[in-house]
């Protein structure tokens, strides 16, 4: 009789730990790898594009004349190739997600002007 | 004999999580004809070729489908590697095999949940869930990701798995083995289960041939044909690998070969972990693809044998790319099994089937 040995396991899950978390009371904490949104050092990037050009998505958008950097965080599919594309290692992965919104917006960051020599480097 | 009669089955159907449509053909409660119609979730991917290059490409081979993204990715990128004649380190062969056998077993634990839940078995439906939910973490841990793992690039995978997490992705895995194995053991004893499935929708060996059926569909009908034991990447390596068979070609059996085949993967990831070579990830791959150069690759999906085709044209898009997936390979197999079955039957014979629409339409 399969079923009562399934029973056995479904009865025992009654004394175990619950695998559910009680969201949003309690919520998982997330794993150190997790692809949650890019953040941009800016002080260290140097508008150069690079990341632009790799991003599947069209998600990144990089003005030179303005000196800014803007993603839309609603466009990223979380795919990291401009993290390892950017010749400054300036951007990242911060693990927590980007909260759900009603409206879509731009995330946009003033770069700074870099000292020459960083900017050569 | 009564009255032919219609019925249209899909797109929407409780039975269906994904959107097929069937013109059931039957006469009293005998399902004497079917015809299968596809093209409600056609997406246009192999058209978006042109506007991606080769490596942007792959984030949109992994969205084909959620459950295979995995493999679609790996794939894909086997084609690419192959139309630009590029060496992968052995060990990123390694790890992809690993994250690829990790998806096969979620992608089982998925769609035995779905079956039972078909079986009015509810709570078996729960625990199959609940252990996919352990692989979902292993992915989640690796790979930041847990249906779209965007872990394989051009030239080898993105990330390591260290020995730290392997051991703990092992004992994971062994954790879930004997869990696994009581639902196993219910899901092929249990003879509320046996008299749904045993001798319903069965397919013979040479109709399996005929109809070019492939993945655990045609094993099921004892076809063996599985691309995994062409040894291509790090299953070369395996000590010995062996397709499970079944000679039945019913219900029943297809269910035993998938349910077999979660524990043959936990196998190959455990002799992979303890072969694992050490060394680089990835090469960097520079260039584009020749104008007019080929490849083509296949590639075992959870589903069965999946066809990749590669075109370059001398530019950083491909020229063309083509998938045939696994599902597309089974529905004439799906509409002759479904032929001469009760109508109650035919949601238990489409679901043992386990047609992945996504994957068919692209
Ligand atoms: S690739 Fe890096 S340095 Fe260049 S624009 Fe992007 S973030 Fe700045
Ligand atoms: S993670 Fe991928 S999609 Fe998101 S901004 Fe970077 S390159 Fe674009």
């Amino acid at each position: 009789m399969g079923s009562f040995r399934l029973g056995g396991m479904t009865l025992g899950s009654l004394f175990k730990k619950p695998e559910t978390l009680l969201y949003p009371l309690e919520e998982k904490p997330a794993p150190a790898g997790l692809k949650g949104h890019i953040v941009n050092d800016v002080d260290r990037c140097i508008l150069c594009g690079i990341c632009a050009r790799v991003c599947p998505a069209g998600a990144l958008a990089v003005d030179k004349k303005a000196r800014t950097w803007a993603i839309d965080p609603f466009r990223c599919v979380q795919c990291a190739s401009c993290v390892a594309a950017c010749p400054k290692d300036c951007l990242s992965m911060d693990p927590s997600a980007t909260p759900v919104a009603a409206k879509r917006f731009e995330v946009v960051r003033e770069v700074p002007e870099q000292p020459k020599e960083a900017a050569a480097a | 004999m009564g009255k032919a009669t219609v019925i249209p089955f899909g797109p929407q159907h409780p039975v269906l999580p994904e959107p097929l449509h069937l013109d059931l053909v039957v006469e009293d409660e005998t399902v004497v004809d079917c015809m299968p119609q596809i093209g409600f979730v056609h997406r246009g991917l192999e058209k978006l070729v042109e506007t991606r290059d080769y490596n942007q490409f792959i984030y949109i081979a992994e969205r084909i489908c959620g459950i295979c993204a995995m493999g679609h990715s790996l794939g894909y990128a086997e084609t690419v590697e192959e139309l630009m004649g590029v060496e992968v380190p052995k060990r990123a062969e390694y790890l992809r095999v690993i994250w690829h056998e990790l998806s096969r077993i979620h992608s089982h634990l998925l769609w035995l949940g779905l079956a039972a839940d078909a079986f009015g078995f509810e709570s078996m439906f729960m625990h199959c869930w609940r252990l996919r939910e352990r692989i979902l973490d292993i992915f989640e841990k690796t790979t930041g990701g847990r249906v779209i793992l965007s872990v394989v690039k051009v030239g080898g995978v993105a990330r390591d798995i260290d020995a730290g997490q392997m051991s703990e992705i092992l004992a994971t895995l062994e954790g879930i083995k004997s869990d696994y194995g009581a639902l196993m053991r219910t899901l092929l004893t249990d003879s509320s289960i046996k008299n749904r499935t045993v001798g319903v929708g069965a397919i013979g060996y040479d109709d399996a041939v005929a109809l070019s059926m492939v993945g655990p569909f045609a094993r099921a009908s004892a076809v063996n044909y599985d691309v995994r034991s062409f040894g291509r990447g790090a299953y070369g390596d395996l000590a010995d690998f062996q397709p499970i068979l079944d000679n039945q070609g019913d219900c029943y059996a297809r269910v035993k070969v998938r349910c077999l085949e979660v524990l043959q993967s936990i196998d190959i990831i455990a002799e992979l972990a303890a072969k694992m070579p050490a060394g680089d990830i990835a090469v960097p791959v520079k260039g584009s693809p020749a104008d007019g150069a080929q490849a083509s690759n296949v590639l075992e999906q959870p589903r069965g044998e999946c066809y990749y085709y590669a075109r370059g044209n001398g530019t950083k898009h491909l020229d063309r790319m083509r998938m045939r997936t696994p599902t597309s390979q089974n529905l004439a197999g799906m509409a002759t099994a479904l032929k001469g079955c009760d109508l109650a039957d035919v949601n238990m014979i489409i679901l043992t089937i386990d047609p992945c629409i996504s994957c068919t339409e692209r």
